[in-house]
């Protein structure tokens, strides 16, 4: 498995810097788990944990302490997390807070468009939870704990819609006088290389009045199923 | 990308040329021509959408007078200490890269029958498309005992640079307990919350400096943009430090001496420590020149931004006048892009889809304290239409304003990215 191999490359590297400070023997908690799993509520609607957790905007995160940075397979990273992968990185607990604290100022050009927790305990009781799911990562609880209901209902054939990217690119003109179209992001998310699927449901829970925001609302309100398809083909293309 | 760019110049010798002096006529091997005349919101994104969407098969030329361009969307975030003046400068190196041949000079005449633009420094750029995007200059005698001559003095701070520095400056040197007057202009102008953002942002750095300082705003109008959401945070933010003054109340009858440094209102004469004069608006003069306005602005069909007296000439942002969408950088930024795609189908016959635009305006009230107003419009015979729109509501939580000021230093990254690349 993968995992294995990986996990085996994450000790290597983890023995030429420090032990990791999660590693066996280390007797204290690192928070509140439950507590926790409240404020992964921040990260849910970019990241799944748990059995059955799959890559969406952000990669899954079992197995996330002692993986080295950038490395799923099949998930597109941002240009930084790759970087930083190959450099070595591995998300151990002094990472993994660090990141949490400030997205950016760990990797400069990650997409991962958080602004960072400041609150110690918060940073740390999330991370208590994650804990959980990194032990043995073949061995996931059962339970499913970002398990949800997608937040709208769309029928199969707008989800099955094959979006042309070529309309996309034309009509992400109206996208671009906020979100960058390089995926960098600063108080407004970014929005590159989402997989179609989270993007045509994010924007369909706006057209609905689902999601909160008034200008994402009024935007998304006349795009048609076709222009949204459109758009999350072209945007899911970009990197 | 960048190989494209080497070509589209042409031969080593053009590309040496073009870095010292405008060598436009050398860069086009026959392929058509668009001039650019303005790189703010509106321009900048024309030049580069054309550029970038075309690659390579239309010679872009951007005509703009400054090497950096400060905009003025979030200047008076600099005068309120929220931002470094040099966080809103940018340069063009980032549309030279796109392909864009960026000459720093100004314009100065357009023979429309001829198709070529004349630059100050004698050369004479020819044009396929032409497309104006100059903001605004103001109109003379709007304000009386106003003039340009008198802008160091009673600054407009309506282009953004050395007029926001000095007026800055001039805020923070009043004496305790002084007097800061603006005099707002009459609709329609750049920008219309900008006024009333600005008078925040003077509050807010007094407050801090200055605590018993005072502003007075002589307003022509009975009101404006935003004004409940203004005037309820300037009452729990500044509470009786802002006294706005309508037409309903002679604030319309207005006169200034920038020698003796005093604002008439209705009347009375007041002694004012610092003066923000923003005149009346029109479009920038190279339109009239070009013989292509109505009134004060240049009208244009809101299918393709081109203008209604000149199907080659392209008009857009502050200058032109549409239909509903305010005059703001959001606006022209907007409308460059449905200008482009327009451009691009008529010169190279690249797909036109039907245009689409957008504005939002976001101000700021205090720290943490933003708010906004937006709209969608569509493009209908008679006009610019505005489709649907919202507004921030009075009584909103912190963190929803606090939000929304994030979401507004996002979306300056975003717009400045779009129009510099």
């Amino acid at each position: 498995m993968s995992g294995r191999v990986l996990g085996a490359a994450a000790l290597a590297l983890g023995v030429a810097v420090a032990a990791p400070a999660w590693g066996e023997g280390h007797a204290e908690p690192i928070g509140d788990a439950e507590a926790g799993a409240e404020v992964f509520d921040y990260c849910v609607g970019c990241h799944e944990v748990g059995a059955g957790a799959e890559n969406g905007i952000g990669p899954h995160l079992n197995g996330i302490f002692g993986r080295t940075a950038g490395s799923i397979e099949n998930y597109k990273y941002s240009k930084g997390l790759t970087r930083e992968g190959k450099l070595g990185m591995v998300w151990d607990l002094e990472h993994l807070d660090a990141y949490l604290t400030n997205p950016k100022a760990l990797v400069s050009d990650t997409r991962m468009s958080f602004d960072g927790l400041d609150d110690k305990t918060e940073r740390d009781d999330v991370l208590a939870y994650l804990r959980q799911f990194s032990d043995n990562p073949q061995n996931i609880p059962e339970a499913a704990p970002t398990a949800r209901p997608p937040e709208v209902e769309l029928p199969p054939e707008i989800l099955a819609m094959v979006g042309d990217p070529d309309y996309g690119e034309y009509l992400s003109n109206e996208c671009t006088t906020c979100h960058q179209a390089d995926g960098d992001y600063d108080g407004i998310p970014g929005i590159v290389s989402w997989p179609e699927e989270d993007f045509v449901i994010a924007m369909h829970a706006y057209k609905r009045k689902i999601r909160p925001h008034p200008v994402m609302q009024m935007m998304a309100g006349r795009l048609t199923d076709e222009e949204i398809a459109a758009l999350a083909a072209y945007f899911g293309k970009l990197e | 990308m960048k190989l494209d760019r080497r070509a589209f110049i042409g031969t080593g010798a053009a590309a040496a040329a073009a870095l010292s002096a405008p060598h436009v006529r050398a860069a086009s091997h026959g392929k058509p021509k668009v001039v650019v005349v303005g790189g703010g919101a509106g321009g900048a994104t024309a030049a580069r959408y054309i550029a970038k969407d075309s690659n390579g098969e239309i010679d872009v030329t951007l005509v703009e007078p400054t090497r950096m361009y400060y905009t003025c969307f979030f200047s008076n975030l600099y005068i309120g200490g929220f931002r470094e003046l040099s966080s809103i400068g940018h340069s063009y190196g980032g549309l030279a890269k796109q392909g864009v041949n960026v000459v720093h000079d100004w314009a100065v005449g357009i023979d429309r029958d001829a198709k070529t633009v004349t630059l100050a420094g004698g050369a004479v750029l020819p044009y396929d498309k032409l497309v104006l995007s100059p903001g605004i200059d103001f109109v003379d005698g709007a304000v009386p005992g106003w003039s340009v001559a008198a802008q160091n003095k009673m600054p407009h701070a309506y282009k953004a640079g050395s007029q926001t520095e000095l007026l800055k400056a001039q805020i923070e040197s009043m004496p305790a307990g002084g007097t800061f007057a603006m005099v707002a202009p009459p609709n329609p102008f750049r920008c219309p919350p900008g006024p009333y953002e600005r008078v925040s942002m003077v509050a807010h750095l007094l407050k801090n400096i200055n605590p018993t300082a005072k502003i007075i705003v002589a307003d022509p109008k009975p009101k404006f943009s935003k004004m409940a959401l203004f005037q309820d945070g300037w009452s729990r933010h500044y509470d009786g430090m802002i006294d706005w003054i309508g037409q309903d109340f002679g604030g319309d009858k207005v006169e200034v001496n920038a020698d003796e440094m005093t604002v008439s209102i209705d009347g009375e004469v007041t002694k004012v420590d610092a003066c923000n004069v923003i005149p009346a608006m029109k479009a920038g003069k190279i339109c009239d020149m070009a013989g292509i306005t109505d009134g004060r602005w240049a009208p244009v069909d809101g299918h393709s931004m081109v203008s209604k007296m000149d199907e080659n000439i392209h008009v857009l942002g502050d200058s032109c006048s549409q239909g509903d969408m305010p005059k703001s950088g959001f606006s022209a930024n907007s409308q460059a892009k449905v200008c482009a795609m327009a451009v691009r189908g008529a010169l190279t016959g690249s797909k036109v889809f039907p245009a689409k635009f957008s504005n939002t305006c976001w101000s700021l009230l205090d720290t943490d304290d933003g708010v906004k107003v937006g709209a969608t419009y569509k493009a209908t015979d008679e006009k610019i239409a505005k489709v649907d729109g919202f507004i921030s509501q009075v009584g909103e939580d912190d963190a929803l304003r606090k939000q929304t000021f994030e979401e507004s230093v996002g979306w300056y990254a975003g717009i400045t990215a779009d129009m510099f690349g």
